[in-house]
């Protein structure tokens, strides 16, 4: 059974007859977060419905015509959005997040690179 | 000698092995500088944010982990690496469907029912014993994920994506495949417009299998270019 239930349902989600479709495995991870959060009860199916309808209307008013093509850069600010503002991450947590990612990725490539880690 | 694809500009064939082995390669130091820079631009942003994102809400119990993953392997295993290793078998057994699938990969796959190639194009480039074809992205990692599923590691790793450039023998002798000095390497750089599937050469000792059997025996990895396949 396909376990995104009626999120899968939404309108303008990229999707064939078998379910949602993803460009790239973020898209399906961003996807799946919003899954998660709905199952836990952390967010509501029409919370989130509403946060992600507002984002795609104000892409489509700075003149944004593709919405399939971007789909799932919106959904993500949505998702960011919704978290912010029901208190579940702060902006603080994020940046502190992306930052502890990106100092990771950056030891595990000198690493591999074999290169000493000077700065 | 397989012809090159028709919609595949001098831009996206990098380098021959020969060129790049040798450091020759025209920018190849601020190629890799690019995509270093890259790194802090939108292509990557996005997927970094979600990690980030992803993380703190698992740390914090939000999320249950388990549905994370439900959800993320179920379209993993809907789009995984056996769409590409079909169509790689029916390559080797249907002279037409490979010529058809070397002129347009993207209407083939189309027409095979693989979605999510919307807005990118598709091209497919053969191995032969002349030519050897390597699939990087030197700028984040563009992949064709409807054909192969979610892409190694290795394949987003930076040190793979300047070194695939740079020393494409070298990468592909530290994956185990030593390629003859005589064999041409082909590097492509995929882009969001852009996705490359390679056709592995069919290995020896395989007449007579099934298109499902055939299928069986094609790796991932050898549809990156990363890997030859063995006989079974």
């Amino acid at each position: 059974m396909e376990p995104s239930g009626d999120l899968a349902n939404l309108p303008l989600l990229p999707r064939d007859d078998d379910g949602p479709v993803f460009l790239e495995p973020w898209h399906a991870q961003a996807f799946a977060a919003v899954v998660g959060l709905i199952r836990a009860g952390r967010v509501t199916q029409a919370e989130w419905s509403e946060r992600l309808g507002a984002v795609l209307r104000e892409a489509e008013a700075r003149g944004e015509v593709d919405t399939g093509r971007r789909y799932y850069d919106h959904w993500l600010t949505a998702l960011e959005r919704l978290a912010i503002d029901k208190k579940l991450t702060g902006r603080d947590d994020l940046a502190a997040e992306k930052a502890t990612i990106r100092e990771n990725d950056h030891h595990r490539r000198e690493d591999q690179l074999g290169h000493g880690h000077d700065h | 000698m397989e012809r090159e694809p028709k919609n595949v500009s001098r831009r996206d064939f990098l380098s021959t092995g020969s060129l790049a082995a040798s450091g020759a390669i025209a920018g190849g130091s601020g190629r890799e500088a690019r995509a270093q820079d890259a790194e802090d631009g939108a292509q990557s942003d996005y997927a970094l944010r979600t990690r980030a994102l992803v993380a703190v809400l698992t740390r914090k119990n939000l999320v249950d982990p388990a549905t994370m993953d439900a959800v993320v392997d179920f379209y993993e295993n809907r789009v995984g690496p056996h769409v590409g290793a079909r169509l790689v078998a029916r390559s080797w057994l249907d002279a037409d469907f490979r010529r058809r699938l070397l002129d347009d990969a993207r209407e083939v796959a189309r027409a095979e029912g693989v979605t999510g190639f919307q807005g990118t194009d598709l091209v497919a480039v053969a191995n032969t014993p002349e030519v050897h074809n390597l699939v990087v992205c030197t700028l984040c990692s563009c992949y064709p994920w409807p054909l192969l599923g979610l892409p190694p590691a290795w394949y987003k790793d930076t040190a793979y994506r300047a070194r695939a450039v740079r020393d494409p023998r070298g990468v592909l002798r530290e994956f185990g495949l030593e390629l003859d000095d005589g064999v041409e390497v082909r590097v492509w750089d995929s882009t969001a417009e852009i996705r490359y599937l390679v056709i592995p050469e069919r290995p020896p000792g395989t007449d007579g299998l099934s298109e499902d059997a055939l299928a069986a025996l094609v790796t991932r990895d050898s549809m990156v270019g990363a890997e030859g396949l063995a006989a079974p």
